[in-house]
């Protein structure tokens, strides 16, 4: 790992420990246990669009395998937890293959509405044959490992975090190594590639995969913290919804993805009194942060901190 | 039987000649600017809101309620171009296509907080007996979506063909930098695209409104839908679009009748997803033609 | 080979020598980029073969070709500019490494070994085409003789038997073509492989190839070595016109 990163990462790990400790707030933290479900679905589309290229809007659609396919599994065929939640990963992982081997030989536009079809086609399905239909089921177990379950709102905010610290550590090592570099050389010329003896389309299937098996742990994860699942949670707003973690986080940078899964999880807890004016919130968010910061939160904050330390060099 | 059969159709060809108008409006702008404009379902949702409020909120007398509409859907597509997509400098596609998406999601958030979450309707255009074939039902107002489905199909054939600022249009789209030397005003050329695309949809939510309803979050499925339509035929040309669109929409109303109403966007979803797979050039598009078209 | 209906290449056939650098000349549309994307498998031939060490290309897709030993440039520099130089040169080496998406999130030894390899190895390579000063500067801010240079090492990264130039002196001042001569030659003697270049710039051309093919129509019109193509009637023709070639020869006996 480079220092920077390393650096990050223990400060990351130092929030995580700290957090319950210092608010003792159960809303807090519950909020903390939402913003790390997103921030897992978030890492995905970050390296799915940010680093290699790729648009997706269909992310809402593999969170919701991995919410009903591992709920369905553990409520109805008594399969422990961890095992349905592999079972969903493995679920979400065939329908990414399936979708990803015709999609990605699209581009652009024609991508993004392939991706957002395929979300609304699990949306679909979710609605009429999905437990309960519109109105979604219940009494989807806590999770537990080894007979252990974990019940209070800190011990599943540590799950959580400590998960999603496993998939940055994962994510930040496969951006640094080789395979990172080929996802980003895809990004700029699918023709050069080839010509560097790339498989481009293996790449970007895993790729692909890659962001659907994240998206279906966060998936699995909600279910079984909520214990209540409807498909109004797997809508195409969520899919946008996490586009907009990436890109007001900084779409090319994995911290980016964290940080903005937290603001744009936390935003509508503060904006609650204007409950009739979130989705223009939202809207107004991403619209202008494509127009004016681009980049997105991180790789302004690294500009800056960047600047400051040249000034201070200077000055001395 | 045949009555059954013929009611479907006509539901179908009454939401298809709508999905026909949002594939137009997508070929518009696609034709003038490349960008596809993923905001276009919401200009329908525009379309007949707007017209609610005119006639129903404001009692305004028929006519200028749907000019006022327009109008309004006309400012709105000036708006969106000028304020989100000509400020933006040297865009990558992402940025394109995630602006569009931004702004769908404002305008959605606008028409929520104005209008709520409930849907809306309003009276036929015109009242009197429904029409019967065979035993089938059909509503004036059905006649009126197709009526004006077609006469806006005319309208926008002869100004692409015969008046100047339809031409220039054609220009922009073919080569941008030749049409700027030859004196045609892009800037301006993009603009007046996303406002015809914008009132193109708005007449197609006016007139579907008083059948089907109309609520704040119909926009990306009729997006989607519209979409699905524009590239059945290759995007870019009308004809196809029509044809498209009323193809998705009697397959669509066949399949809520015959099958299961809830799987009626599914079949508009799987169709999307089986051109973009297998044909994206699409159907009535032969490869050299493809070809010849920028992507 | 055609283009809808347009015939862009024709009974053409030659042979490269191992450890030979081979030129392709010939005006504007003879051919000479199409012959290089049907070798590097972005065009299929309607008709014909090519044979590489033995094995056929045609119908291979270009990322197996590049894989078989076969990397070349573009006429339009395509490097991944939003990395920097050395990064291009590393990409050009993932091909022949192990490391899958799994090895790399999991970081296991083999990974970290063949990166340390790769880093070590691609600095090489920059120092050997003379861009070590510039390895962590993003690759579009680099001049296009420069640009140009880097493509070539990134080329040479796949450890390739064969190279394929198309038009490598395109932009170039005089001093850098000189050095791009340098690098090509030495690519031929000290790395020994196969060089074959398409190029407009007579001088390089003549003072570097072993042997040259023209190209005109999407017809060989000749070939062989610089010396024989100098003086060859047809080529001289192709280049020049009919009117020009009698003012020349006028000049030569005067």
């Amino acid at each position: 790992m480079k220092k920077g990163d390393l650096l990050s990462f223990l400060i990351f790990i130092l929030l995580i420990i700290l957090l319950p400790v210092i608010s003792g707030s159960t809303y807090t933290i519950t909020v903390g246990i939402f913003s790390g479900i997103n921030a897992l679905v978030a890492i995905g589309l970050c390296i799915l669009m940010g680093y290699a290229g790729q648009v997706s809007l269909g992310q809402a659609g593999f969170y919701g395998i991995g919410a009903y396919i591992s709920s369905i599994l553990s409520v109805h065929a008594g399969l422990p937890i961890v095992i349905s939640v592999i079972c969903a990963m493995i679920v979400a992982a065939v329908a990414a293959m399936i979708l990803a081997v015709p999609a990605l030989r699209l581009k652009g536009h024609y991508l993004a509405v392939a991706t957002l079809g395929f979300g609304e086609i699990i949306y679909i399905i979710l609605n009429e044959w999905g437990p309960g239909g519109p109105s979604g089921f219940g009494d989807i177990p806590h999770f537990g490992l080894l007979g252990y379950t974990i019940g209070s709102t800190t011990g599943y905010f540590y799950l959580i975090w400590g998960l999603v610290a496993v998939v940055m550590l994962f994510s930040i090592n496969l951006i640094n190594s080789g395979t990172g570099r080929a996802l980003r050389a895809i990004h700029d010329s699918d023709m050069a590639c080839n010509a560097m003896g790339l498989n481009v389309t293996a790449l970007k299937i895993k790729v692909f995969i890659l962001s659907a098996v994240y998206a279906s742990l966060a998936g699995s994860l909600y279910a079984h913290y909520v214990t209540f699942i409807s498909p109004s949670s797997f809508s195409l707003f969520y899919s946008i919804l996490v586009l907009m973690m990436v890109i007001v986080g900084g779409i090319t940078n994995l911290w980016g993805a964290v940080i903005g899964a937290v603001v744009i999880t936390v935003l509508p807890e503060l904006l609650r009194r204007f409950e009739e004016l979130d989705v223009l919130v939202y809207g107004l968010i991403l619209t202008l942060s494509l127009m004016f910061f681009r980049k997105g939160i991180v790789p302004i904050l690294i500009e800056k901190i960047k600047k400051l330390r040249e000034f201070a060099v200077a000055k001395h | 039987m045949l009555t059954v059969f013929l009611q479907f159709l006509f539901s179908g060809l009454t939401v298809g000649a709508v999905y026909a108008l949002v594939g137009i409006g997508f070929n518009i702008t696609y034709n003038a600017t490349s960008i596809i404009n993923l905001a276009q379902g919401e200009f329908v949702v525009i379309g007949g809101l707007m017209m609610w409020f005119f006639a129903e909120s404001l009692k305004l007398p028929f006519l200028v309620s749907v000019a006022f509409t327009i109008i309004s859907a006309g400012i709105v597509g000036l708006l969106m171009e000028r304020l989100t997509i000509k400020p933006l400098k040297n865009p990558d596609l992402l940025l394109m296509i995630m602006i569009t998406i931004a702004v769908s999601i404002v305008l959605r958030g606008i028409l929520m907080f104005a209008f709520g979450k409930d849907p809306y309707v309003y009276p036929s255009f015109t009242e009197g007996e429904p029409l019967s074939i065979y035993g089938a039902i059909i509503q004036q107002q059905t006649l009126w979506v197709i009526g004006i489905t077609g006469f806006c199909i005319i309208l926008l054939f002869f100004f692409f063909k015969k008046t100047m600022v339809g031409k220039a249009m054609l220009a922009c789209a073919v080569n941008p930098t030749a049409a700027k030397l030859v004196g045609i005003n892009v800037s301006r050329m993009v603009m007046l695209s996303f406002v015809l695309s914008a009132v193109v949809g708005a007449i197609g939510g006016m007139a579907i409104t008083p059948i089907s309803l109309m609520e704040y979050d119909k926009g990306p499925m009729l997006a989607v839908k519209g979409f699905c339509a524009a590239i059945m035929g290759g995007l870019g040309t009308n004809r196809g679009a029509v044809i498209g669109g009323f193809i998705i929409g009697i397959l669509e109303s066949m399949t809520a009748g015959y099958i299961h109403s809830g799987l009626k966007d599914a079949v508009a979803l799987i169709i999307l997803l089986l051109i973009l797979f297998f044909k994206p050039a699409g159907i009535f598009v032969s490869k050299a033609m493809h070809q010849l078209r920028k992507f | 080979m055609s283009f809808g209906g347009l015939m862009a290449l024709r009974n053409v056939s030659f042979d490269v020598i191992e450890g030979d650098i081979k030129a392709l000349i010939g005006p504007n549309g003879a051919g000479k980029t199409t012959l290089l994307n049907i070798v590097s498998g972005i065009h299929q031939p309607d008709k014909g073969d090519v044979f590489f060490l033995g094995e056929k290309l045609v119908n291979v897709a270009p990322a197996r070709i590049a894989r078989k030993g076969i990397s070349r440039t573009f006429q339009h520099v395509e490097l991944f500019g939003n990395m920097t130089v050395i990064e291009n040169i590393m990409v050009g080496q993932y091909a022949r490494t192990r490391s899958g998406f799994l090895s790399s999130g999991f970081k296991l030894p083999f990974v970290v070994k063949e990166e340390r390899e790769i880093q070590r190895k691609s600095e090489e390579i920059l120092e050997y085409i003379n861009l070590g000063q510039r390895k962590d500067e993003p690759a579009s801010n680099l001049p296009i003789g420069e640009q140009r240079t880097l493509e070539i090492g990134r080329a040479l990264a796949t450890g390739p038997r064969l190279v394929l130039l198309d038009e490598p002196a395109a932009g170039l001042n005089i001093k850098e073509t000189r050095n791009l001569g340098e690098i090509i030659r030495k690519i031929r003697d000290e790395l020994k492989i196969t060089v074959v270049l398409v190029e407009h710039d007579m001088d390089l051309v003549m003072s570097i190839s072993d042997s040259i093919i023209v190209l005109n129509f999407g017809e060989v019109i000749a070939e062989g070595t610089p010396l024989e193509i100098q003086k060859n009637h047809e080529v001289i023709v192709a280049y020049l016109g009919e009117e020009e070639e009698i003012q020349r020869g006028y000049n030569a006996h005067t």
